[in-house]
């Protein structure tokens, strides 16, 4: 072989590279969809202006004052933003938090029980108090879901990834007995759900489906925002994040840190609950439990934990998925199409990483080199 | 065929650039079989950067590398891309940290890695190479025990044996009497000068000049990644390779001023603690460090130093004994306790503990701060006060970075420890509120080059001036000799004496170092006796 490369590390990436290398591996992510869309007999390029229109629109639709795949795709990214932040925070402390899916059903299930039941319990409270207090329920379920992982983590060095994973199970399958079981509508037919809420249990929307949730989750970056990039709380999560031994070393108790950093994180995932139900389905039925808080991850990880990174990639991502529904109605595609697209990008990105760490270099084997060695010699 | 043995290795004109730095520039490197050869420079001076080229883990940008070839003498170029090639080629390397399993045997530690035989083990045969090797070498080890059996120098004999295992005809040291007693380096030099009768080329790497003098018969000295001098030791001095290697004149003696020790601020009282895997690693230690006065701790590593600062610090619980800090009594306290009650803490791990590496300068600076005015108010940090705070400090301490909001891991290890220097004093200075501030300093100078060392040298004796009492955990004898007033010997978690510096001698220190209690000398006082 009379070429050779290495990597070497980067000292520092610089900032060129850093912007440079996601777009590219965007693009090389949609070249590579594009041969498989070819394989499976479409035209790329159609198809993925049919995703675009799909999840933004077109031009005419919009001058017809038409904005119904834009509010489509805003819903959808909604849930990923809220699941989006609490995952990245937890993860900025290097708390892998993958429970953000039961955080969220949980968080649904406990702004459920307000709407549902404190109208006949408590009578007393007025209808305008609803909305604050299914959100404070809907943060509150989510970030007691995420206390116990946190507890166990931080008391016993129970491994988060198992518990955060498992107790997402327990949660989807609590309301789902919930809403099949003892909390089913008895007007409804024989549908699994729950009666729907008061009207008054309901958030507010713009247009079409798009709700206020949204503004929520815009709130919330800010604040997380401004929480990590300004206090010395986020200041300790980042050096937490960054060194534990020096944290610990700083006079910083990582115990409390993983509790109240997973109390936020369990919050905002159980905020997404909240605004699903309150803001779309106005009862808890199938449909809570979709996969926001697993796509929370990919989220993250795509945002490299940013808050407003989290904001553009759930736009994204939520593009993705409504543009793949489309291109099974336009196209005749399987919508799984997307999820392939979404899988590529999702590999290419973070496969690319390594390129803002480290150079490549390539240099000319000589003729009086030894039999070259196998790969993987180096450790 | 000349008079002269026959070079072993020869690198000619080795170029090895890293963004914004070239670490090496036209390096040349001649070594002869037979011969122990120092490779001298202060840190960044480009030696770990040559010798990794030769062992494959870099590649030059420039320049060649020639092996002996055949029984002729003639020098063949090689090609080195792998450590796995490097290996092969009969160059090994003995790195810093070893590189060993803790919980196989040392045989099993030597055969990691090897290709050969590819089914059948015979691990009987295996061993048996290994005595015979080890006898040859005098490299006195048990094949068959495990390696968290061993002692640092043992360790080490067996990564010497890997080397000889794999049939290395070149080998490498990383500063290789960093970790060892004075007599145990001893015994290293005589096996280093039997492995160079047996025609094997020797390259160890140090910035002591006592062991380049005492080992080694050519040291090259690089500065600043260029060639410098190579010269045979017995043509020069201490005094003209320092002046080589930092490029002006060099004192070796610290001023050290006459400061009245005060009261205690450091008490201990028979503490105990365990390490880190559950087994008892400090053994009812009791000491007393007072105001103005530095009390120096020696020992070989890994006998408690570490846990020992972490309990003075908070870090790690005692188990028994007391911790007291100007008599207040904080043991088993969260570190924040001892952070306000103004313990300072210099870790021998600086990236591993001491600093956030990714994080840039002032993020680290603010370590100990940042939950006071002015670098926060409430909740909420005080930008312009941080980097007023950190471009202070930057400036008092001489901290060379490009700016405050550099990725603290990129500097060098000089600047890495005066960040923390910068850091810790300030922080005992705020918090002690005109009291005494206790300094824990652990491996304050080790790996720093003679530059580095003087100054943060300088500074823990102008600490000790101000009233600080400070608690140095070292290695290096000499600087525990010239700086400290009264030195401890910790053994296995247990402190063996404490003498006066004044009167302390090498060899005496160095007995204790390997256990022996030491013999009742008029010139030595027994723990307990403080509390005047």
């Amino acid at each position: 072989m009379p070429f050779s490369l290495k990597l070497e590390k980067r000292l520092e990436p610089s900032k060129t590279i850093s912007y440079l290398v996601p777009v590219a591996s965007f693009v090389l992510a949609l070249l590579f969809g594009a041969v498989l869309l070819a394989l499976a007999g479409a035209n790329p390029l159609q198809t993925y202006r049919a995703m675009l229109e799909g999840a933004f629109g077109t031009p005419e639709q919009w001058q017809q004052g038409e904005f119904y795949s834009l509010t489509e795709t805003l819903v959808k990214a909604t849930p990923l933003m809220l699941t989006g932040l609490g995952v990245s925070i937890a993860f900025r402390m290097l708390f892998w938090n993958i429970g953000a899916e039961g955080q969220l059903v949980m968080g649904g299930f406990a702004a459920g029980a307000v709407a549902l039941w404190a109208p006949t319990l408590f009578p007393f409270i007025p209808p305008w108090a609803y909305l604050p207090l299914m959100v404070v329920a809907g943060m509150l379920g989510g970030a007691l879901w995420g206390l116990i992982p946190a507890m166990l983590k931080a008391y016993l060095r129970v491994n988060e990834i198992i518990t955060t994973l498992m107790l997402n199970y327990i949660a989807i399958l609590w309301v789902q007995h919930l809403y099949y079981g003892p909390w089913k509508d008895p007007q409804g037919y024989g549908f699994p759900g729950t009666a729907q809420f008061p009207e008054y249990a309901w958030l507010p929307r713009f247009t079409g489906r798009l709700h206020w949730g949204l503004i929520l989750a815009l709130v919330a970056a800010a604040l997380i925002w401004l929480v990590l990039d300004r206090t010395r709380w986020g200041y300790e999560i980042r050096l937490i994040g960054e060194n534990q031994a020096a944290a610990r070393y700083a006079g910083i108790s990582i115990a409390r840190n993983i509790i109240l950093v997973m109390l936020l994180s369990g919050g905002l995932a159980g905020l997404a609950g909240m605004t699903e139900v309150a803001g779309i389905s106005h009862r808890l039925q199938q449909g809570l439990a979709v996969g926001y808080g697993f796509t929370a991850i990919i989220v993250a990880w795509l945002a490299k934990l940013n808050p407003w990174g989290v904001i553009l990639v759930s736009i994204l991502l939520a593009a993705l998925l409504v543009g793949g529904d489309q291109i099974q109605i336009v196209m005749g595609l399987p919508a799984s199409m997307a999820l392939v697209l979404q899988g590529a990008i999702l590999f290419f990105m973070l496969g690319g990483d390594i390129f803002t760490r480290y150079r490549v270099r390539f240099f000319r084997r000589s003729a009086a080199s030894p039999q070259p060695a196998q790969t993987g010699a180096g450790k | 065929m000349n008079t002269s043995p026959p070079t072993s290795v020869k690198m000619r004109g080795i170029v090895k650039r890293f963004p914004g730095v070239v670490a090496n520039d036209q390096v040349d490197l001649e070594v002869r079989a037979g011969e122990i050869h120092a490779l001298l420079g202060e840190n960044g001076a480009g030696k770990s950067t040559l010798m990794n080229v030769l062992c494959g883990l870099y590649r030059q940008d420039a320049g060649e590398i020639f092996l002996a070839g055949d029984k002729d003498g003639h020098l063949r170029q090689v090609d080195i891309n792998s450590p796995r090639d490097a290996i092969e080629l009969g160059i090994g390397m003995v790195h810093q940290h070893f590189m060993l399993v803790p919980t196989q045997t040392v045989a099993e530690n030597i055969i990691l890695g090897l290709t050969q035989p590819r089914f059948a083990l015979n691990m009987r045969q295996v061993e048996k190479e290994i005595r015979e090797l080890s006898g040859q070498y005098r490299l006195q080890v048990d094949p068959t025990a495990c390696i968290w059996q061993l002692s640092v120098g043992e360790q080490q004999r067996v990564e010497i044996l890997k080397l000889l295992y794999r049939g290395a005809d070149v080998l490498i040291l990383d500063e290789p009497t960093a970790v060892l007693t004075p007599q145990e380096a001893e015994e290293l030099g005589q096996t280093l000068r039997r492995m160079a009768g047996e025609g094997k080329a020797i390259i160890f790497i140090s910035h002591k000049l006592d062991e380049v003098t005492t080992f080694a018969d050519r040291v090259t000295v690089l500065r600043d990644g260029k060639n410098v001098a190579t010269l045979p030791t017995a043509d020069t001095s201490k005094a003209e390779l320092a002046r080589l290697m930092v490029g002006r004149e060099v004192l070796f003696r610290v001023d050290k001023d006459e400061v009245e020790p005060d009261q205690a601020v450091l008490t201990l009282r028979d503490v105990e603690a365990l390490s880190d895997k559950g087994l008892p690693c400090l053994r009812r230690v009791s000491l007393e460090v007072r105001s103005g006065e530095i009390l120096g701790i020696a020992g070989v590593a890994g006998n408690g130093q570490r846990e020992l600062a972490e309990v003075i610090t908070g870090l790690r619980p005692a188990t028994g004994g007391q911790v007291l800090v100007r008599d207040r009594n904080l043991t088993n306290k969260a570190p924040r306790r001892f952070i306000s009650a103004a313990v300072s803490h210099i870790p021998g791990d600086r990236l591993g503990m001491g600093l956030a590496g990714n994080l840039p300068v002032s993020d680290n600076l603010m370590m100990k701060g940042y939950r006071r005015p002015p670098l926060s108010s409430g909740p909420f940090l005080v930008r312009n006060a941080i980097a007023e705070f950190a471009s202070r400090l930057i400036q008092a301490f001489q901290i060379t970075t490009p700016s405050p909001n550099t990725a603290v891991r990129t500097l060098s290890g000089g600047n890495l420890q005066k960040t923390i220097l910068a850091r810790e004093i300030t922080a005992g200075e705020e918090l002690s509120q005109d009291q005494a501030p206790l300094l824990v300093a652990v491996h304050p100078t080790r790996g720093l080059d003679v530059g580095a060392t003087e100054s943060v040298q300088r500074t823990l004796l102008e600490q000790r001036a101000q009233g600080t009492a400070i608690l140095l955990i070292s290695e290096d004898l000499d600087e525990l000799l010239s700086i400290s007033d009264r030195i401890a010997v910790i053994y296995e978690g247990e402190l063996m004496a404490v003498v006066d510096a004044a009167d302390a001698d090498v060899e005496h220190l160095g007995l204790m170092m390997a256990g022996e209690k030491h013999m009742t000398n008029n010139d030595v006082t027994i723990e307990p006796g403080f509390g005047d």
